[in-house]
C-alpha cells in the first residue's frame, strides 16, 4: 500500500516533464495510477470486507514510529471516491484545461500528488501516519486553490483554507497524542477495539483528546463555524473543486469521525458536539445555498450542508446510522462530483456560471442536462438513486431509536433534507431551466472529455442504487462494528423498498417541501439576506485580532532598550535560581583558597570589577575588563588547567584588540548626561543581587556533586588508547565530543559572517547613495 | 633608502623593507612596532603550528593555535594597516572560514564512507629513517579544520572591525588612528 502511495508521488514528480509535450497526455497519464489503485482495491474487496488487509513499515523503530496501513470496508468506500472519482476527474481535467493554460502543468502534478496523499490518509492505520497525510492534503489544497498566486482572491481563499485546516490539524495532533498515550498504542484499529471494549483508562484525558480531534475533523469537513473556507475555495478551477472540495478531501473529517466512532459513539463528549455541529451545518449550508447565484457556490454550500449530514450519520448513531453513513458517503461523491463537472462544462460552453444569465440550456445541452438531473435526483433523495437509499436509512436510524435524541435529530435531518431538495431543484432550474424574459444563452458545445465523466458518475449513482445489495455488503461490513440496539436494528439492510412507514413519509415530505420552498424562491432569497451572523466576518476578525495582539505583544516586549533587556534577564535568573538554591543547596565545606597565589589574583579581579563600574571612559572600562579576564586566566593556571588558561589568555587578547578597533568610532565617555539617581540605585541593586546569586550558585553547585565523576573517569581511562592523546582535554575536543566541536565551529562561522554583515552593511545604510545589496556592499561583505 | 651610495647596492632589499609594501602615511607609523612585527610574525606562525601539532599531548590544539596565528595577523595589521594584510593574504576571509569548516566536516564524514561510525578516528604510524617512529591521529585533521577556521574568523574580524571602520573614518574625514 505504501508502494502505491509512493508511486503516485513519484509519477507526479516526473509529470511536469510530460506536460511539456502537452497537457492532455499529462492528465491522461496521471489518471492511470488512480485507476490502477481502484482496480487493486476492488481486487482485494473480499479481504477488505473480511478481516482487512494490513501492512506496516518501520519508519523510525527506535522511536516506535511506523507507517501502518489497513484496507477495510470504510477505506474501500473512500478509495472508490478518492481513486475512482479521481481518475474520472483527471480525465475530465484533460478536457477542461486548454492547451495553452499555464495552470495545467502544476495542476496535473498537484492533483496526482493529492490523489496519492489522500490515498495514504484513507489507508492509514496509525494516528501519526494519518496526521502526516492529513496535513499534506491541506498543503496540496493550498497550492491548488492558490494557483499561480497572481490573483488576490485566490491567495486569500487558499490562505484561509490553509489556516483553518492547519489550525484544526494541530489541535487534532494534540488529541492524537493524548489518545495514543491513553490507549498505549497509536494503531487506529487497536484503539477503536479498545474503545469499544471500554478498556481505555484516563477518562478526562480521553474526553479532551476526542474534543481536540473533533476540532480537526470539523475544520477539515467545513463544519459550523469553520465552514466559510469551503465556499471561498471555489475560486479554484472546477476540476479541483470537484475533486478536493466535493468528492474527497473535505470528507477526510467525516472519514476520521467514521473511523473512530465505533469506539466512542456512546460517549456524550463525542456525539453531542457532532450532532449539534452537524445539524447546524446541514441547515445553515442548505439555507445559504438557496441565496447564491453562482452555480459553483450553490454546490459548495450544498457540500457544506451534506458534510453536516454525513457527520451526524457517522458520529451520532448506531448500526443503521452507520449503514446510512457509508451509503451517503458514496452517494455524495457520485452526485456532487458530476454536478461540479457539469458546472465546469457549462462554464466552458457559455462562459458564465451565473444562474441569472443562463437560460434554456436544457434544449441546447440535453445530454448534459439529463446527466445532471440524474445526479441532482440522487442529491434530493429520489428513488431509485443511491441518495434515496442513504436518506431512507438515515431517517430509519433515528426514528427507530426514538426518544428525545432520536426525534430531535430525525426532525433536524428532515428540515435539512427539505433544504437539500430545494437547492437541488434550484440548481437544476438555475442551470438548465428557461428564465422568463431572457433569451436562450448562446452555447459552444463541450467536448466528450467534459461530458462522459459526468455521465459515468451519474450512472454510477443510479447503478449502485439499483444494485443495492452491493452497497449493503460494503456498508454492512463497516456497520458490523456496532452492537445493534435490538433484533430489528440488527436485521435492517439497505433496500429500495421497506414498506410504508415513517421513513418513506419523511422522504416524501423532504422532496415535496423542497419543491415548495423552490416555488417560493423570491421570498426565500429576500429572507436569506437577513442573516444575523456571518462566519466569514468571524474568521477575518480572528485573523485581524491575532495580528493586533502580535503588534501589542511585540511592542511591549521589544522596547529597544538594552538596560531593560538586561534587567529582564537578570530578574528572571535571580527569581528562578535564587530561591531554589537557597532552599535546596548546601554551602560546601571548603577552604576559602587552596594556594596562596589565588589570593592576589582574586583581589586583582575584584578590584578591577569594582573599578569597571566606576569608570567613566570606555577605554578604561575595556582595559579593566581585560584585567578581569587575565586574572581569571591566572586562576586557571593556579588551579592546574593550562589548556583553559591558554585559551582564556588568547581570547582575552583578541577581544581587547576587537574592542579597541570598535572604540575608535565611539565617544570616549559613556554617557553625556548622568542618569537619574533612583534608576541608578535600582540598577545597582539588581546588578548586585544578580552577581551575588550567580556567584553563590556557582559555589553551591560546584560542591553539590555526590557521586563519583564517572564521565571524567572514563575520559581519563580512554584518552591514551582510545583517542591516542595524552592530553585528555584534546581527546574530549577532537574525539569524545568531536561532534560538539563541529557544532561550535559552525556557530563561529555564523558569528563571523554576522559580524561582517552587520558592520559592513550599516556602513551603507547610513549613506543615501547606495543601499544594501549594491555591488559595492556585496563586495565588502564577501571580502 | 638611498641608491647613490655603492655600499647600499649589495644588500639592497628586493622587497620593500616596511611591511605594507606601499607605506602608510608618515604620522601613522611606529617604527618600533614594525620592526618587532618583522621578527614576531613568522615566529608566532611557527609557534601556532607547534601548538596545533602538540595539542594531543600537552596544552594547545587547533583553537589555541588558530588564535595565536590570528593574533600574529592582528599584530601585522596594527603595524601595517589593512594594506599590510592584503599583502599576505589574497584569499577572502569567508573562503578561509569555509575551508576550515569543510575540512572538519569532511574529516567527520570520511569514516562513514569507510563503513564505520561518524567521527571515528584512527592512529597513523610511520617509521621514518633517522627520526624513528612518528605517529599521529586522524583526528588531527579535525583540529586542522578548526585552526584554519579560527584564522579565518580573526581575519574576518580585522576586515570588518579593522579596515571596515578604517575606511568609514577615512570617508567621514576623520583621522585614522
Amino acid at each position: 500500500m505504501l508502494a502505491l502511495v509512493v508511486a503516485h508521488l513519484v509519477v507526479a514528480l516526473v509529470l511536469p516533464l510530460l506536460s511539456a509535450r502537452g497537457h492532455r497526455p499529462a492528465f491522461l497519464v496521471a489518471a492511470v495510477l488512480p485507476a490502477v489503485t481502484l482496480v487493486w482495491a476492488l481486487a482485494h474487496a473480499g479481504a477488505a470486507l473480511g478481516p482487512g488487509v494490513s501492512e506496516s513499515v518501520a519508519w523510525a523503530p527506535t522511536l516506535g514510529l511506523e507507517l501502518a496501513f489497513r484496507l477495510d470496508a470504510l477505506s474501500l468506500a473512500m478509495i472508490v471516491l478518492v481513486s475512482g472519482l479521481g481518475a474520472l476527474i483527471l480525465v475530465y481535467s484533460a478536457g477542461y484545461f486548454g492547451p495553452t493554460s499555464e495552470e495545467a502543468t502544476r495542476s496535473a502534478a498537484l492533483l496526482l500528488t493529492f490523489a496519492g496523499v489522500m490515498l495514504g490518509l484513507v489507508l492509514a492505520d496509525d494516528l501519526l501516519t494519518l496526521y502526516v497525510f492529513w496535513e499534506l492534503t491541506s498543503i496540496t489544497s493550498y497550492l491548488l486553490v492558490g494557483q499561480r498566486g497572481d490573483k488576490r482572491e485566490g491567495r486569500r481563499a487558499a490562505l484561509q483554507a490553509l489556516l483553518v485546516t492547519v489550525f484544526g490539524g494541530l489541535s487534532m495532533l494534540l488529541g492524537f497524542v493524548l489518545l495514543g498515550e491513553a490507549a498505549g498504542t497509536y494503531r487506529i484499529s487497536e484503539i477503536v477495539a479498545m474503545g469499544r471494549a471500554g478498556e481505555i483508562g484516563g477518562g478526562g484525558m480521553v474526553s479532551a483528546a476526542l474534543l481536540l480531534i473533533l476540532v480537526g475533523a470539523f475544520t477539515k469537513s467545513a463544519q459550523l463555524p469553520f465552514h466559510p473556507w469551503l465556499p471561498a475555495a471555489m475560486v479554484a478551477p472546477t476540476p479541483v473543486s470537484a475533486y478536493l472540495h466535493a468528492a474527497s478531501m473535505v470528507k477526510a473529517g467525516v472519514y476520521l469521525v467514521g473511523r473512530l466512532a465505533p469506539g466512542f459513539s456512546d460517549l456524550a463528549v463525542w456525539w453531542v458536539p457532532i450532532a449539534v455541529a452537524g445539524i447546524g451545518t446541514m441547515l445553515v449550508g442548505g439555507w445559504r445555498a438557496l441565496a447564491e447565484t453562482d452555480l459553483k457556490r450553490v454546490l459548495a454550500f450544498g457540500t457544506v450542508s451534506q458534510l453536516g449530514f454525513l457527520m451526524v450519520l457517522f458520529g451520532a448513531g448506531g448500526r443503521i446510522s452507520a449503514l446510512a453513513g457509508v451509503a451517503m458517503l458514496l452517494a455524495h461523491g457520485l452526485f456532487k462530483a458530476p454536478l461540479f463537472m457539469a458546472v465546469g462544462a457549462i462554464d466552458h460552453a457559455t462562459g458564465t456560471r451565473d444562474l441569472r444569465q443562463l437560460s434554456g440550456l436544457r434544449h441546447a445541452l440535453p445530454g448534459l442536462a439529463a446527466a445532471a438531473v440524474l445526479a441532482a435526483a440522487s442529491m434530493a433523495g429520489l428513488p431509485p438513486m443511491l441518495g434515496f437509499l442513504g436518506k431512507e436509512a438515515a431517517f430509519e436510524a433515528f426514528l427507530h431509536e426514538g426518544g428525545v435524541r432520536g426525534w430531535t435529530i430525525a426532525l433536524g435531518l428532515l428540515l435539512g433534507s427539505v433544504l437539500t431538495a430545494a437547492y437541488s431543484a434550484r440548481f437544476v432550474w438555475g442551470a438548465f431551466g428557461r428564465k422568463r424574459g431572457r433569451d436562450a444563452t448562446p452555447v459552444h458545445p463541450p467536448g466528450r472529455l467534459l461530458t462522459v465523466p459526468v455521465w459515468l458518475c451519474a450512472l454510477g449513482g443510479l447503478a449502485t442504487g439499483l444494485a443495492f445489495p452491493v452497497a449493503d455488503a460494503l456498508a454492512g461490513t463497516y456497520a458490523a462494528q456496532y452492537v445493534p440496539a435490538d433484533a430489528e436494528a440488527a436485521e435492517y439492510h439497505l433496500a429500495l423498498w421497506h414498506g410504508l412507514g415513517l421513513p418513506l413519509l419523511f422522504s416524501a415530505v423532504a422532496i415535496g417541501g423542497g419543491l415548495g420552498v423552490h416555488r417560493l424562491r423570491r421570498q426565500v432569497k429576500r429572507l436569506s439576506r437577513r442573516t444575523p451572523f456571518d462566519a466569514q466576518a468571524g474568521y477575518e476578525n480572528t485573523v485581524a485580532g491575532l495580528e493586533r495582539v502580535a503588534v501589542v505583544v511585540t511592542g511591549r516586549s521589544q522596547v529597544g532598550s538594552l538596560p531593560a533587556y538586561l534587567a529582564t534577564i537578570l530578574a528572571v535568573v535571580v527569581a528562578l535560581i535564587g530561591p531554589v538554591t537557597l532552599l535546596m543547596g548546601t554551602w560546601p565545606a571548603q577552604p576559602l583558597y587552596h594556594q596562596v597565589a589565588q589570593v592576589p589574583l582574586a583581589v586583582a579581579v575584584m578590584v578591577a570589577a569594582l573599578a569597571v563600574v566606576r569608570s567613566r571612559r570606555r577605554f578604561t572600562a575595556v582595559l579593566l575588563v581585560g584585567v578581569i579576564g587575565y586574572g581569571v586566566g591566572g586562576l586557571f593556571v593556579v588551579e592546574g588547567a593550562p589548556d583553559l588558561a591558554l585559551a582564556q589568555f588568547l581570547v582575552e587578547t583578541l577581544s581587547l584588540v576587537a574592542f579597541v578597533f570598535v572604540l575608535r568610532r565611539l565617544p570616549a565617555h559613556f554617557t553625556g548626561k548622568p542618569t537619574r539617581r533612583r534608576s541608578q540605585w535600582a540598577k545597582a541593586a539588581l546588578a548586585t543581587v544578580g552577581g551575588v546569586v550567580v556567584a553563590g550558585v556557582a559555589v553551591v553547585l560546584s560542591g553539590a556533586r555526590v557521586g563519583p565523576a564517572s564521565a571524567s573517569d572514563d575520559f581519563l581511562a580512554l584518552a591514551p588508547d582510545g583517542a591516542g592523546a595524552d592530553n585528555v582535554i584534546a581527546a574530549i575536543l577532537v574525539d569524545f565530543r568531536a561532534l560538539d566541536t563541529i557544532g561550535e565551529i559552525g556557530v563561529l562561522f555564523v558569528a563571523a559572517a554576522g559580524v561582517a554583515s552587520l558592520v559592513l552593511a550599516t556602513r551603507y545604510d547610513r549613506r543615501h547613495s547606495s543601499g544594501q545589496g549594491s555591488p559595492r556592499h556585496e563586495e565588502d561583505v564577501l571580502g | 633608502m638611498n641608491d647613490d651610495r655603492p655600499f647600499d647596492e649589495w644588500d639592497r632589499p628586493t622587497h620593500g623593507w616596511m611591511l605594507p609594501g606601499t607605506v602608510r602615511e608618515g604620522h601613522d607609523r611606529t617604527l618600533l612596532l614594525e620592526v618587532a612585527t618583522r621578527t614576531l610574525f613568522p615566529t608566532m606562525l611557527v609557534f601556532s603550528l607547534y601548538l596545533l601539532l602538540v595539542g594531543h599531548y600537552s596544552p594547545g590544539g587547533g583553537f589555541s593555535g588558530g588564535l595565536v596565528a590570528g593574533l600574529a595577523f592582528v599584530l601585522r595589521y596594527t603595524a601595517g594597516g589593512s594594506v599590510g594584510l592584503g599583502a599576505v593574504f589574497a584569499v577572502r576571509p569567508p573562503a578561509i572560514i569555509g575551508t576550515g569548516l569543510a575540512i572538519s566536516v569532511c574529516t567527520a564524514l570520511v569514516p562513514l564512507v569507510l563503513g564505520v561510525q561518524v567521527l571515528t578516528s584512527a592512529k597513523l604510524q610511520v617509521e621514518l629513517p633517522l627520526i624513528g617512529v612518528v605517529s599521529t591521529q586522524t583526528s588531527l585533521l579535525l583540529d586542522v579544520g578548526v585552526y584554519v577556521l579560527i584564522v579565518g574568523v580573526v581575519l574576518d574580524l580585522l576586515r570588518s572591525l579593522g579596515s571596515g571602520i578604517d575606511r568609514d573614518m577615512h570617508d567621514a574625514g576623520e583621522v585614522v588612528g
